[in-house]
């Protein structure tokens, strides 16, 4: 192995090195070579097949909704007949003018800051932990791992931007007065939210420590 | 808390890698490095010894407390789905919407889809997870064999926890009601309450779950 070890993390014996497989679901260890986890049932991979493809594959479709997402109405708002159309960011701005600026801040950090955020993050691990990868092999890997573990936990809040326009498009009915109606980038923001999860959940973890123990296949 | 031992760490010297009993090991999910499976004590937490991440913490009783605030939680959702939300007034007119209307407000032509996906996210999924966490670990926390087909249905709970919605749907309903709050007045229903007792009894539910210690459970208390 290259490079110094970093961070006093031992090297460690993995279950591939040793010639066995085990679970991602419970942890269970088995000999090579048997198919579903004894355990739990769960479909045995000592790496799962395929993960950066479909890594890549849900990041992309996540992050081509995401430009319509952005352009067309979330928001359809009806007021004695005059119709205004608000985007994303132009929801934002709205809270701002009503001087709600920790409820701007919560919409802008959901609906723009971790999406983006997340495109980026799950883009450099697939980049990084990727066969022949140079960029800071062998260091860093807590890091990662940490990173790895924020992208999971935080993308679904991305979601509350589509929870808001459910609730006003069911509670702001009232004929005349002001009718609020969902516009089309509420689905296709869901899309985005749904595709870049797929994408954390297609990663596996074990790739950021195989670039340590210096036998990425 | 304790590092959960390295097994490579006795026979260190060893050329070859050394033959190694997969009964008597574990593996951490995240980073693949083995370890001894080792007992846990109650209340104590198993790191991996390479990545840190938390392998085992079994809770006194845990079983029995997951079962218990998971039913708590489907009771409240029961009365969260059908009891009003909030209430609207505005100009003499009152708006009660349930969250049933909440989910219905996509209904209409292209929006359908996305009406099928906020059910499923803040009602649906929820409820199937914690009746599948009910069904798998009930029989646990009496002590009987595990019921038929617990170990998938414990599966699904697992796979639908990022999926299962409910607590950011509450945040939503704060931006919404400050975002209404120029155009009309707004009050709290029942429904709002008990929607966020729930989420708080889930995360508590989620708390106590160690998913190691589970699985471990099921397998040691399969039917011959």
């Amino acid at each position: 192995m290259s490079g110094p070890v970093p961070q006093q993390i031992p090297p460690a014996l993995t279950a591939r090195a040793a010639g066995l497989v085990a679970c991602e679901s419970c942890g269970r260890v088995h000999r090579d070579g048997i198919a579903q986890c004894q355990r739990c049932g769960a479909a045995l991979h000592s790496r799962r097949p395929g993960s950066l493809q479909k890594v890549w594959a849900w990041l992309f479709a996540g992050i081509v909704v995401y430009i319509p997402a952005n352009i067309y109405p979330m928001l359809l708002t009806t007021s004695f007949g005059r119709t205004t159309e608000n985007t994303i960011i132009g929801g934002v701005i709205e809270l701002i003018d009503y001087g709600s600026f920790g409820v701007a801040l919560i919409v802008f950090v959901a609906s723009v800051l971790i999406p983006v955020g997340k495109f980026i993050a799950i883009g450099y691990l697939a980049l990084v932990v990727r066969p022949g990868a140079r960029i800071g092999r062998g260091s860093g890997l807590r890091g990662r791992q940490h990173l790895y573990e924020v992208v999971e936990f935080i993308g679904r809040w991305s979601m509350i931007d589509v929870f808001v326009v459910a609730i006003l498009a069911a509670l702001v009915q009232l004929d005349f007065a002001a009718t609020i109606s969902p516009g089309i980038a509420a689905v296709s923001f869901s899309l985005s939210v749904a595709f870049t999860m797929l994408a954390a959940q297609s990663f596996d973890p074990r790739l950021i420590w195989d670039a340590e123990e210096g036998t990425a296949p | 808390m304790f590092d959960a031992s390295d097994p490579t760490r006795a026979r260190a010297g060893s050329g070859s890698p050394p033959t190694l009993d997969p009964d008597r090991l574990i593996a951490c999910p995240n980073c693949d490095a083995l370890q001894h499976d080792a007992a846990v004590p109650v209340g104590a937490q198993a790191r991996c010894h390479r990545c840190g991440t938390v392998l085992m913490a079994p809770r006194e009783r845990a079983m029995t407390r997951i079962v218990m605030l998971a039913a708590t939680a489907l009771v409240l959702m029961v009365a969260a789905v059908f009891f009003p939300f909030l209430e609207l007034s505005a100009g003499g007119m009152v708006r009660r919407s349930s969250l049933l209307d909440a989910v219905l407000a996509f209904s209409s032509g292209m929006m359908l889809p996305l009406t099928f996906a906020t059910a499923a996210l803040i009602i649906v999924l929820p409820t199937l997870r914690l009746a599948g966490i009910v069904y798998a670990l009930a029989p646990m926390a009496l002590g009987w064999h595990p019921a038929r087909h617990a170990v998938p249905v414990f599966r699904l709970t697992q796979a639908l926890r990022p999926w299962a919605m409910a607590e950011i749907f509450i945040v939503g309903v704060s931006v919404a009601l400050v975002k209404v709050a120029g155009l009309a007045k707004l009050s709290f229903g029942p429904a709002f309450w008990t929607f966020a007792a729930l989420v708080l009894v889930t995360v508590l539910s989620d708390n106590y779950m160690c998913r190691l210690t589970v699985w471990k459970t099921l397998e040691e208390r399969r039917r011959p």
